[in-house]
């Protein structure tokens, strides 16, 4: 199943990345040899199998909704390029 | 005086309780040792020798009440959160994060007093099998400096082969830390899923994904281990398994161990000098006692399709985050909120990690989940079935950990699907959330190193650590054997 150049751009599109006129060519060629080899998983033999999610046995984990004050408030927003009063600093949302 | 840095560290730890030797001594060997190498290996990417060297001093103060393993330093692979460090997963994306907390795993070394050396390169996210996807540099193979180490704990791995580090923390999710380990002869040990906690591990592929040891023998790793094992509220896919002690399981005898060789694992594409090697580590284990039997396990290509779509899938989820507002690299021109992120993840990401991004990203995408994702989650179902068929008759199955030796640096760094089948024997491991060991059997013509695979039924590492530790003591591999730093 070969990838177009239009799913390509449409995917990278939901990908949040742009990928530049003369990408397009190398990209469609190395995701194509990946997708093929993944043909593989056609023949396997998973008929009347169930699907595995997680890695081990499902099981869900719960902990109480505690709010907990975490203790390096300054290291976080150190990490952010543009900040103010303590909050992250973006452009504008709506115009 | 003998090198101090060619020490394992349980010679290291006899030495500070003898007290022949300080934790300052040792930090500073290493220290030295670092500064002489780097050049030419290239596994760091942040030194913090300096900050290791006080916290020595501040152990040999206390004396040996601070804790047996008080005073060893580690080496840790750049995407394991360290706080007050650059944890960058060697990628543009994170050059300049400075971790704001510790991943468990470091609070675990913490509580011992085992302090960082610093932080190891790696392939950008650990998408790699050889950490030449690492934006910030080459990392060579410590016995042949012109081929890789391996991937994507390339940096580990080479650090302990150097003598640069005593041990390492790596992470492996798909063979991540056993290839490297086979790569660079040194031992690395892939736990079962949930044994370690992956809180402060930047995500990759998070129902693959698991921390652990690299080492220079046995012993140390399963010292290692010790330390990093144990449920974690932080971490939910974390197990709350009895503790155990693996050096307990350091028994040279394995009379009556039942190993199965699964053959598809020696079929087309693995190297006769490496399938070789690990038939005569076979014969060994028969010598020595063990019950040796040739099986069926039909899993690997299957394993390797599913992996690509599983990982890219849970990737393209997870880097998500990653968006140019909160921490990480933000790009300089943009006129709105779309165009700062999608101009931020293009400036910042390199190109494996985008082409998984992409894949993973199409292959959850309407029309195509079902053909890919969905199959491939039953796959996954298939997997795990097969090797519980052979844990039930065998303790252990011994396989190659990869096709061949370590390559040439740049041979297959544009074809992604060459690269992406050195992973054939170790992702199926993974996918089954079973643990796995990379452990030295010998060297080929070149004088490169061969890994066998050790892998047990989940949360059996000490039949690995029995199997492996049985097999060092009568080869002993590092005897005759030491990276070379050949030009």
């Amino acid at each position: 199943m070969a990838l177009s150049k239009e799913e390509l751009l449409h995917i990278a599109k939901l990908s949040d990345l742009k990928i530049a006129d003369d990408e397009i060519d190398d990209y469609l060629k190395k995701v194509d040899d990946i997708l093929e080899y993944t043909e593989i998983i056609n023949n396997a033999p998973i008929e009347g199998l169930g699907e595995t999610i997680g890695a081990n046995d499902n099981y869900n984990v719960f902990r109480k909704d505690e709010p907990v004050q975490f203790d390096n408030i300054p290291g976080i927003m150190e990490n952010c390029e543009e900040t103010e009063r303590n909050m992250y600093k973006i452009p504008k949302v709506i115009e | 005086m003998e090198d101090i840095t060619k020490l394992t560290v349980h010679e290291l730890v006899e030495k500070l309780d003898a007290k022949e030797l300080t934790s300052e001594e040792i930090v500073s060997a290493y220290a030295k040792r670092i500064e002489d190498k780097e050049k030419d290996v290239g596994a760091f990417v942040t030194v913090t020798t300096d900050k290791a060297l006080e916290k020595a001093k501040e152990v040999d103060k206390e004396g040996r009440e601070a804790g047996s393993l008080a005073g060893i330093p580690i080496g840790i692979k750049d995407n394991l959160n360290t706080l007050g460090d650059k944890t960058t997963c060697s990628s543009k994306m994170l050059e300049n994060y400075v971790s704001p907390y510790n991943a468990t795993v470091v609070e675990k070394l913490n509580d011992e007093k085992i302090m960082s050396l610093g932080k190891l390169n790696m392939d950008e996210f650990a998408m790699g099998s050889s950490t030449e996807n690492s934006a910030i540099k080459i990392t060579h193979n410590p016995w042949d400096l012109n081929r890789v180490p391996g991937g994507s704990s390339g940096g580990s791995a080479a650090a302990v082969a150097a003598d640069m580090v005593p041990w390492a923390l790596g992470s492996d999710t798909g063979g991540s830390i056993r290839e490297p380990s086979s790569f660079c002869g040194v031992v690395g040990l892939k736990p079962t899923y949930g044994l370690v906690s992956r809180y402060g591990l930047v995500a990759f592929a998070s129902s693959l994904d698991q921390i652990g040891p690299i080492t220079k023998d046995v012993r140390d790793n399963a010292m290692l281990l010790n330390v990093i094992a144990g449920h974690d509220d932080k971490d939910s896919t974390s197990y709350d398994v009895e503790k155990k002690d693996y050096t307990e399981a350091l028994k040279t005898d394995v009379k009556g161990l039942k190993i199965g060789v699964p053959k598809q694992f020696f079929g087309e594409g693995i190297n006769e000098e490496v399938k070789a090697k690990i038939k005569e580590a076979i014969e060994v284990y028969k010598e020595m006692g063990a019950e040796v039997e040739e099986c069926d396990l039909d899993v690997a290509k299957y394993s390797l399709a599913t992996y690509y779509i599983i990982a890219c899938a849970e990737a393209s989820s997870n880097l998500g985050r990653f968006d140019g507002i909160r921490y990480g690299y933000r790009a300089k021109n943009f006129k709105n909120l779309k165009e700062l992120y999608v101009n931020s993840r293009t400036e910042a990401f390199g190109p494996e990690v985008k082409r998984r991004i992409i894949l993973g990203t199409y292959v959850l995408s309407s029309g195509y989940y079902d053909a890919y994702y969905k199959k491939a989650q039953k796959v996954r179902t298939y997997v795990k079935e097969q090797f519980d068929k052979c844990f039930a008759k065998y303790d252990v199955l011994i396989t190659p950990v990869a096709p061949d030796t370590a390559f040439k640096i740049g041979e297959k760094v544009d074809d992604p699907m060459s690269m992406y089948l050195a992973d054939i024997c170790t992702v199926s491991i993974n996918i089954a959330s079973i643990p796995g060991m990379s452990l030295p059997c010998g060297v080929d013509s070149k004088g490169m190193p061969i890994g066998m695979q050790i892998l047990a039924d989940r949360f059996n590492e000490e039949k690995i650590y029995n199997a492996a530790y049985a097999y060092e003591q009568k080869t002993k591999f590092r005897d005759s054997h030491a990276a070379e730093f050949k030009n």
